[in-house]
Parts: C-alpha cells; structure tokens; sequence
C-alpha cells in the first residue's frame, strides 16, 4: 500500500464555516481535520453525517464525502451507508437536541446494533439554531427563551442513557480540552462498533459557561477525572483527591487520610457496565 | 367403495370461499387450493380476508377468517364477486359468509362446530341447520372433527389439540376431491414445512387423504366438477401474491442494475411480507434492515442509496405519512429510493387487514413545499413484479425517489405468475462517476444530464468526488447551500422539470375497446381486475364503452389528455372518495367526470361496475 500523504488542508472544505465566533464547535472541528490524515484513511472513505441544529453543519466543513440530514436521523443513514460498504468510516455529527430529543430513538437503538459507526454528540444543553430553547440535557431550573421562569424537566445523562442502550465505547470530552477531545477521537476511530462521544460544548450565545465548571482552568481541576484503563481516579490541581468506593456509592476522599491502593481503578472492559453506570452519574 | 361412479361435470370456473376461526387454517387451506389450482394450469385469482386481530375470541363473528379463490379455465382478473361454494368451518363463518354467497350456492358444513354455545357466540337464536334458513342452498353437512378425530387416532405423540388443528386439510382434501385436483403439490408442502416434526407431517397427510376419501365414498359428492387448463401463455407457471412479486421484482431489478438491494422497512400489515420474503434472498446480494421505526426505514435507505445501493423502503399508509419528511430529503439529495406503499384501509390506524387506494393523494401531494415524486401503481398481484421492476427503473434514470402503490389486495392476493426468462429483461444502466465534471478538478453533484437532468450518482469510496449533500436550499450545479432566491427557482423547476420529462421516455396510454365514444372508464391500481371483466363483458353484449388503466400518475402519461377528448364522459371507479378524479380534473378539468366511490375495504365486484356502466349507457 502507497503510504498516503494526507494533510489537516485535505480535510478543509472551501465553504465558510458560520458558527458564531467563539463557539465551542470551532475546535471540535479543527481537531476533527487534525486527526483523519493520521488515520491512515483514504479520505475518500470518509463520510459524516449530521441532522439539523448548529453542530449538525458541521459535514459541510469537511472536504470528505457527507450529508446534512434532517433533524435527528443522522445514525438511520449512517447505519443504510454503512451496511452498504462496511470499507467507509462513518461519523454522525449530532447535537442534545437532535440525538437525545427528536432522534433519541435512533440514537438508542443504534447503539444498541452497535454498526461501527462513530458518534459525536455535541452537547451544548441548549437549543442554539432555534434561538435558545432549553433541550433534554438541560438541568432543571434553566431560563431559557421558552422557560422564562426556569424549566422544570429533569435532564438526560447521554453517558447514562448510552450505558443503557448497549453501548460498547463511551467517552466524554470536553471541546476546551484539545488534547484529552484529539485522543477520543482516534480511540473512537479505532473502536470497531458504535462509538459514542460526549462533548461539552459551549454556546456563548444561548448558554454560555453552562461548562465552566469543568473547563474554567481555575475550577476544572476539581470537577474532572481523566479515566485510563486499570488507574485509580485521582483527580484534584495536585492530585491529591480520589474516588472510592463505598458500598455502592463513589465517595471523594483525600490521598492524605486514604491510599491509593483503595481507590476504584477504572477499567474500560465492556463487561463492567455498572462500573460505568456509576461513573456517569458522579458530578460535582 | 366400487360400486359407486362419480360423474364428472366440465365447468368453466369456480369460485369457493373456505371460512372458519383465526385459529382454523383457512389462510393455509385457501392458500393450498391455490397453490394446486394454479399448478395443474388453471387461472387462479385470489382475495384473503382475515381480522387484524391475531387471535380474536374463537368462535365470534370479529374472528372469522376468509379465503376465496377463483379458479378457472379462462381468463380470470378478480377473485369473484360472490362464492359458489362456501366451506364453513363454525357457525360464526356461516354467519358472516353466507350473504356474500350466490343464491343456490354450496355449503360444506363442519356439523360438529354447531353446538349451543358456538351458535350463541355468532349470534344465532336457532341453528341454521335445521330450522330451514338454508332451504335455498345444497347443504353438504359434514361431521367434519369427529372424523377427522377418527381418521387420526393411531397417530402416535399427538395431542388433541394437534389433532383437530388438521381439520382444514380435512376440509381441503374433500375439496380436492370434489374438484378433481391432485394432492402432492400439498403434500410436499406438508412434508417440507414440518420436516422436523414427522407425526405432524403423517396427520395432515392421513387428514388431507381422508378428506379425499371421504369424499370418493360418500354418495353426495358422486358429482365432481372438472376445471380445465387455462389457455394461459406458454411458460412455467407459479402462483405468486403481489407482496412476494414485489420482493422479487425488486431483486430483479437490482440484480439488472449490478446493484446490492438494501431493503430498510419497519413492519407494518400489508407490506411486510415483502420483509420476510426479501430476508430470504441474502445469496442475491439482498441487505434488509428492520429499523426502529417507519423514519429509520427510509433514513437508511437514504444512507443506502448515497452508498451506492439500489435502496427500497416498504410501508403502508400510517407509514408513509411517518416517511414523508425523509421522502423529501431524498428528493433533495437527489438519491435513486422506491418506496413502496401497500395501501390500507384508513385514515389513522384505519382497517389494517382490509384494502383501500386511498394514499394516492398523500403519494402525491403529502409533503412539505414543492416535491413532485413520480408515482407508478400495480394493477395486480403478478404485474407487482413488473411495476418494481419499473420504480426501479424510474428511480435509477432520474435519481429521485420513485413511489410504488400497491395495496392489501394486491400485496396479499395471489395469481398465477408466469417466470420470466430474466434475459428477455433488459438491464438497467447505472454509471458512477469517477472523474470531476467541472473545471479544475471540481466535482459539481447537481450538474445534470442534459436529457434525463438526472444529477451524477458519486459514491462514497471515488477519490476526489469527495462532496456534501444536505437538505437546504441549494445553488445548482454545486449544490452549496444558497438562500438566493433565483438559485431556489431554478432548483425546483428542475425537479419538476425532471419528473415531467418522464413523460416522454415512458409509454403511452393504451385505451381497450373503440378509441372514441361515449364513455371511458379509467381506473388505476387494483381495481384493473373488475374494471377490465365489467368493460370486457359489456363489450362482449354489445356495449360502447371503452377502458383506459393508468400505471403512470406522475407524470400522467403524454397521450392521456388527448383520450379523453376522445370521449364524451369518463367513470372513474377508485376504492377512495376521490382522488385519482381529482387529479384528472386539475389536468382535463372541461371532461365530465362520473365518480364510483367505494371505501368499505372491499375490493370492487365485477357486478357493481357493470351495473354503473350500464346504468350510465341507459341514462343515454
Ligand atoms: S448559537 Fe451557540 S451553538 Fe450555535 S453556532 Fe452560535 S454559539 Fe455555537
């Protein structure tokens, strides 16, 4: 095989992109166009495919083969592409709105059948491209254009609701955290299966610092945990924090009183499914 | 016994109705008689006619479960307006069946169903059997259970249950006798059907056998009638429903065009059998997806389709109101889809076991902005083979989503299908571009072929075609999303454009009878059948008046307007309120149109056409 020369400029399309400046989707992208000619893929036997909102423009951005769908739909022709010619690598491009709300039932029941697709979800927990209506991860209490008084509907765990379903490779990342997004990406490219990527994504328009908590350099430290196969979750600006369990239950306790060798140590084993369970419903 | 002679009777058709409960086999029975009918050459048409319900109370009128077949040594187009014989497996099916059946008919009765409480659960007050309401028929009554019970009780392993679940090869054994038919072609069936279990195989063989010697020895049925062989064209024939000859004619054609066919459907009545049968065919390359749900369908087909496959999503009404937003992302994307509708009785859930032409509008006009579809419609269960074919074929010419009409009678009635010779069916050209068509190495994907104006079909895979696709307003030629109000003009008269021009490359109306006259009746989809036997046999009176049946609704065939004008009023019988008019009048609005409006999810009877005709003849 001819070694391929592919560059972050073969995958730049010579559309404009119309996000508005400052959004979270800029380096969700540009991380995107970063890592496929690392891939080894001809770019030929690229495809992505979005439904409708502002991430969903996202194929439009990308010189690879691609289509912007209608809302919601995007895994249903992933999944037809993809049984069509298993050579291609597919990505759905989708956002809280388009995958947990309208497309909720296409996106459980893809996981489930677990096609080797990759799924980005771009969670904003707003609705951007209709004006800022708050979507099914929005937490309780949002004020939104069409809850002036704070909505009162309990948010999805896309994690939890990917747990689920079945899913066989969850991550989450967060656009602010090139790096930690770059590396998912290639492990998800890697997965054979469904792959299903969380990203904290930012509008500044509708919802701006709705993140802040994990991604503001002065609090992210203690509200993040870097997961790696078969390490203790520590965490904390010098890591002296860590999880353990107690019972059932993760508690939070410092290296100073705890050793690390009773911390829970994360394995990505697909078998443990209530280990991940428990992951995705810790917050702080 | 050898001292009795049956006497044999030549008649030249027959139509017998096997009715009994849901959980009687009447489907299977009806099926059987058709299945042997059409092998030993004869004309067969059928109409199932069963509850939606999978297991409604045994014994009532709601379970009754009804196969009819007409079987005939001539030309057949329906299934018969009214049964000659009735097979009655309880007194619930006698109940329901006899007003259909003809005056003077043949009743078979299972006299063991006729207890106090099964004639309570169908509603009668006294038994029919012997309080003389049947008086007017031949009443031929039949101990059928016990019998059967008798003729099964050395079987070893069975249990009663399985035993009287035989009852209908029984029943259709005595039929075989009566209508000198053969039984092997059922009993391979029996025999490869339940290869696995050999006591079930041994007691249908032993009840289908003893149907048929009870009926050689039992003085009543002395008189056997003998159907001739249709002067059907050469060929080897099979019966076919239209679900199954949609499925292949589907395969067919994906096969003409090199195409892997990706099937991507959710289940629904009447279409998804057309599911199952393609499920079978993995060796030809046949992908089916049963989806999550109707939208799913038709998004991975879409995916399908951009992929390269000959792509085809099956549904009925409910479901194609489901696919309408993705039916025009197909239209926008451009991307060769079928979709095939079965239609049903509705609105909403409607009738789902019963038959209706009642989507031709939504087909037509059911989606958002302007999205002409071109629309072609079975006319009966065999041609379901050939319209496949044809969607196929339309879908791949123009690269638009093509919709298919087909409806439960069509989809789940049966003919005889004569296989074709594949090489007689000329291939279906498909070409993928591998080298940009614009300047400088650019690809433009709505840049399109000047006579067809289809746009080029890149797939995923060609290097630099690389392209995107979406559902917004675009600029032609590149495709780039474009809100310009000159560039959304041009793409939508381009489409509509493109949809019309398919007027010139498909055929024209063919009219049968006089060219001119007073009056034509045009009907589309599956009332061909009556509509043609009415006209056929007021021509064969003497009566002046002609027929022209639609396949193509959009675009109308080029010559339909100029027929019209060849005649003075135009009957249009649908199995709706009113549609196919609808569209004939925004076309041909100056003609007289006399509507035949039928929406009881019956199919028409030859009867009550040929009594509009002439009634419509008499008024001068
Ligand atoms: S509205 Fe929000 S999500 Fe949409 S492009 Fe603007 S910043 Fe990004």
């Amino acid at each position: 095989m001819t070694e391929l020369k592919l560059t972050r400029k073969d995958f730049v399309s010579d559309q404009m992109v119309r996000w508005c400046p400052g959004c979270g989707d800029y380096a969700i992208l540009a991380q995107m166009q970063r890592i496929l000619p690392e891939l080894g893929i001809p770019k030929e036997d690229v495809v992505f495919i979005s439904g409708i909102g502002c991430s969903s423009r996202f194929p439009y951005y990308m010189d690879t083969y691609g289509i912007h769908s209608i809302h919601g739909r995007a895994p249903t022709l992933a999944s037809g592409l993809k049984l069509t010619n298993p050579n291609l690598q597919v990505w759905v491009i989708t956002g809280d709105g388009d995958g947990l709300s309208i497309g909720g039932n296409h996106l459980i029941h893809t996981l489930r059948r677990n096609i080797d697709l990759n799924i980005i979800l771009f969670n904003n927990r707003i609705y951007g491209l209709t004006k800022g209506q708050y979507s099914p991860t929005s937490l309780p209490g949002t004020k939104s254009k069409s809850s002036p008084m704070g909505s009162i509907d309990p948010a999805f765990n896309p994690i939890a609701v990917a747990i689920g379903s079945g899913a066989t490779f969850i991550a989450r990342t967060a656009a602010t955290d090139v790096k930690h997004m770059a590396e998912i990406f290639r492990r998800a490219a890697a997965h054979k299966g469904t792959s299903f990527i969380e990203v904290y994504q930012n509008c500044i328009i509708f919802n701006d610092g709705t993140w802040s908590f994990a991604t503001d350099p002065k609090t992210k430290h203690d509200h993040i945990i870097y997961l790696e196969d078969g390490k203790p979750l520590i965490f904390g600006k010098n890591k002296d924090k860590g999880i353990r369990l107690n019972g059932i239950t993760p508690e939070i306790v410092s290296l100073d009183e705890v050793d690390e060798s009773e911390l829970l140590v994360h394995q990505e084993s697909i078998e443990n499914g209530s280990l991940a369970y428990f992951l995705s419903q810790m917050h702080h | 016994m050898s001292d009795i002679k049956p006497i044999y009777k030549d008649v030249d058709s027959v139509v017998i109705r096997f009715a009994g409960d849901s959980g009687d086999g009447m489907q299977l029975t009806g099926t059987q008689f058709s299945s042997t009918s059409a092998v030993l050459g004869n004309d067969i048409s059928t109409f199932p006619d069963y509850p939606s319900e999978i297991r409604a109370p045994a014994g009532t009128l709601a379970g009754v479960s009804g196969f009819q077949v007409n079987f005939a040594s001539k030309d057949v187009l329906t299934p018969g307006d009214a049964p000659q014989v009735l097979v009655a497996m309880n007194p619930a099916a006698l109940k329901a069946a006899l007003p259909d059946l003809v005056s003077g008919g043949t009743i078979i009765v299972n006299t063991d169903s006729f207890t106090a409480s099964n004639l309570k659960k169908a509603g009668y007050t006294s038994n029919p059997l012997e309080d003389g309401s049947l008086d007017g028929y031949t009443v031929h009554r039949v101990p059928l259970t016990s019998m059967n019970r008798e003729a099964l009780k050395d079987i070893e392993g069975l249990t009663n249950k399985e035993i009287d679940r035989c009852q209908n090869f029984f029943a259709l054994g005595l039929t075989f006798w009566i209508y000198d038919r053969r039984l092997d072609t059922s009993i391979k069936w029996i025999e490869q059907k339940f290869a696995k279990k050999p006591q079930i195989v041994a007691a249908n063989k032993t009840a289908l056998h003893a149907g048929y010697h009870f009926g050689e020895n039992t003085e009543a049925f002395q008189v056997r009638y003998r159907i001739k062989r249709a002067h059907l064209e050469a060929g080897t024939y099979r019966r076919i429903t239209g679900n199954e000859a949609t499925a292949l004619g589907l395969l067919t054609a994906a096969q003409k065009a090199g195409k892997t066919l990706f099937y991507g459907t959710y289940p629904i009545t009447p279409a998804s059998d057309i599911l199952h049968f393609l499920s079978t065919y993995k060796n030809f390359d046949v992908r089916t997806f049963q989806a999550e749900d109707e939208i799913a369908g038709i998004g991975s087909t879409i995916g399908a389709a951009f992929g390269g496959a000959m792509a085809v999503t099956g549904t009925s009404g409910p479901g194609l109101a489901l696919k309408t937003e993705a039916a025009n992302l197909a239209l926008m994307l451009e991307l060769p889809i079928v979709i095939v509708n079965v239609q049903r009785g509705g609105p909403s859930t409607g009738m789902p076991t019963k038959t209706e032409q009642s989507d031709l509008l939504q087909a037509m006009y059911g989606r958002n902005g302007e999205s002409p579809i071109p629309i072609i419609a079975a006319q009966s269960s065999a041609d379901c083979y050939d319209a496949a074919i044809e969607a196929c074929r339309i879908a791949l010419r123009i690269m638009s989503p093509v919709i298919m009409l087909s409806d439960g009678y069509l989809g789940n009635g049966a003919e005889p299908w004569r296989i074709p010779d594949v090489d007689s069916i000329p291939p279906i050209k498909v070409t993928h571009p591998t080298e940009p068509n614009g300047e400088n190495g650019k690809f433009l994907p709505y840049k399109r072929d000047p006579e067809t104006m289809a746009r080029p079909w890149a797939i995923p895979g060609t290097p630099g075609l690389e392209h995107r696709l979406g559902g917004l307003g675009k600029q032609p030629e590149t495709g780039n999303v474009s809100y310009d109000p000159n560039d959304n003009q041009q793409m939508i008269n381009e489409r509509a454009e493109k949809v019309a021009r398919l007027a010139n490359w498909l055929p024209e109306q063919e009219v049968y009878g006089q060219e001119k006259g007073d009056l034509l009746v045009i009907s589309w989809g599956s009332t061909f059948g009556a509509t043609r036997s009415a006209v056929q046999a007021a021509i064969a009176d003497g009566t002046h008046v002609s027929h022209a049946h639609v396949r193509y609704i959009n675009p109308f065939p080029r010559n339909l307007g100029e027929i019209i004008g060849n005649f003075k009023r135009i009957l249009v019988p649908e199995m709706n309120m009113g549609q196919l008019v609808v569209l004939l009048r925004a076309h041909y609005g100056t003609h007289e149109f006399i509507q035949m409006n039928k929406v009881t999810g019956r199919p028409f009877t030859i009867k009550e056409i040929r009594e509009k005709i002439d009634s419509l003849l008499a008024q001068g």
